[in-house]
């Protein structure tokens, strides 16, 4: 039997299309995506019409599924002045490199009593971590201590970074710089779970809060 | 590219000197390789959706010795969520065998679709949707500014005619219930909306309806 001849073709393959077209979807995702913020928790909001874009100076109180209550302040600066006066009237200490650490943090939900050994963990043991979040019964109401000392760090933030726009000769809006109250609720959590949280608020009278939720498009 | 490279260069033929021929073709794999790490990262590392805020302004607290009196609201609407259902009252909750005579407050039920909630507020909110369509033409034609604008449409939002709308939630109720009816009242243009507590002959009435 006479051989199979196997044509002797060079086995490359033209691949500039193919890298084209990587280097396009590259450039796509680059531009267009904004990352993923690693989150203790993953809330999914709830849709509305708002066009509203988040403003920066900002306390965010995040509510999960089951209810668990979680803290983030935008400023590392005001954190660490929260954190400080949180630390003075629980009587909880923390070491320098642990206020270094927490200032760098995204959202964290834990008594006080645990935010130290909190703070050591990495992103993916917080996650795992399991905690009843940010105390917020009337017997033990950490989070309005959290709510009142990060008001009193993100108004002072708020205030230097006003002054120093004011130096550059901008004319800054004052309040642009003043601290805004956002909750991020998941759509699927109880009302009660939120209305704790929007009651809080109420009774450090702060009444103008903003609700998280993702852009739909409006009816005509 | 991934090839295998034919014959060499160029070699010497006969002791004569020639230009050596390279190929011109560059091996891409390394920079391909790098292109789809690079995609899938980003590819998994993104969220797309861009989280806006939705700002809701919340009554003060009363001070602990202050009695506020029920206010006599004109053009008022209450809404009661409870799990994914929705009921509603026109004016003031009057309780069975009330002093002032009036009949019982019954509650009727409506849903979050186009026809049922937005349609309701549509026609309630109806003079402050036509005013606003007026001022929207206004500022197309550049008839005013954006400021005023707003400024009207806050007149307008504010006004008598303006439907005020109060929501009540039980405690089924969801956040992604409540997020929808402020949604359904932005939507509509409504410009007083106060979150309040449930009553107790409300839940009743409620728990009958269910």
């Amino acid at each position: 039997m006479p051989k199979i001849k196997v044509p002797k073709h060079s086995p490359s393959i033209d691949m500039t299309p193919m890298v084209d077209l990587a280097f396009l979807l590259v450039t796509f995702f680059m531009l267009a995506a904004n990352f993923r913020s690693n989150e203790p928790v993953d809330v999914e909001t709830p849709s509305s019409i708002s066009d509203k874009i988040i403003p920066e100076n900002v306390l965010l109180v995040t509510i999960d599924k089951g209810g668990r209550i979680f803290v983030n302040l935008s400023h590392t600066e005001a954190r660490k002045e929260m954190l400080q006066n949180m630390s003075a009237k629980y009587k909880v200490a923390f070491t320098e490199k642990q206020i270094e650490a927490f200032a760098g943090m995204s959202s964290f939900g834990c008594s006080m009593q645990e935010l130290p050994k909190y703070i050591e963990m990495s992103g993916e043991e917080r996650k795992q971590f399991n905690t009843i979040g940010i105390p917020a019964d009337t017997t033990n109401n950490q989070l309005k201590d959290w709510i009142f000392y990060g008001n009193i760090a993100a108004l002072n933030t708020g205030k230097t970074k006003y002054e120093e726009a004011s130096l550059n000769g901008l004319n800054p809006e004052i309040n642009d710089f003043k601290p805004k109250f956002i909750l991020k609720v998941d759509g699927k959590a109880v009302y009660l779970h939120a209305q704790n949280v929007i009651n809080t608020f109420r009774d450090l009278n702060l009444n103008n809060l903003n609700f998280i939720t993702s852009a739909e498009q409006a009816p005509q | 590219m991934a090839e295998i490279a034919e014959g060499g260069g160029g070699g010497h033929d006969k002791g004569k000197k020639r230009a050596k021929k390279a190929s011109t073709k560059v091996d891409m794999t390394p920079m391909v390789d790098l292109a789809f790490l690079l995609l899938t990262f980003f590819v998994l590392t993104s969220t797309f959706s861009k989280p806006k805020v939705m700002s809701l302004v919340y009554p003060a607290k009363p001070k602990p010795n202050e009695v506020i009196p029920p206010a006599k609201v004109n053009n008022g609407i209450t809404f009661l969520i409870s799990e994914d259902k929705i009921y509603y009252y026109q004016g003031q909750f009057y309780t069975p065998g009330n002093p002032d005579g009036k009949p019982a407050t019954e509650l009727k039920e409506t849903n979050f679709g186009p026809t049922g909630l937005r349609k309701l507020l549509a026609d309630l909110n109806s003079t402050v949707l036509k005013n606003k369509e007026g001022l929207d033409k206004q500022l197309k034609s550049k008839q005013i500014q954006d400021t005023t604008y707003e400024r009207m449409l806050n007149e307008f939002k504010g006004s008598k005619e303006a439907l005020k709308v109060l929501i009540k939630t039980d405690d089924k109720a969801t956040c992604k219930n409540f997020i929808d009816l402020v949604d359904e009242l932005k939507i509509a243009q409504i410009g007083v909306i106060a979150p309040v507590d449930l009553l107790k002959s409300e839940q009743d009435l409620m728990k009958a309806k269910q």
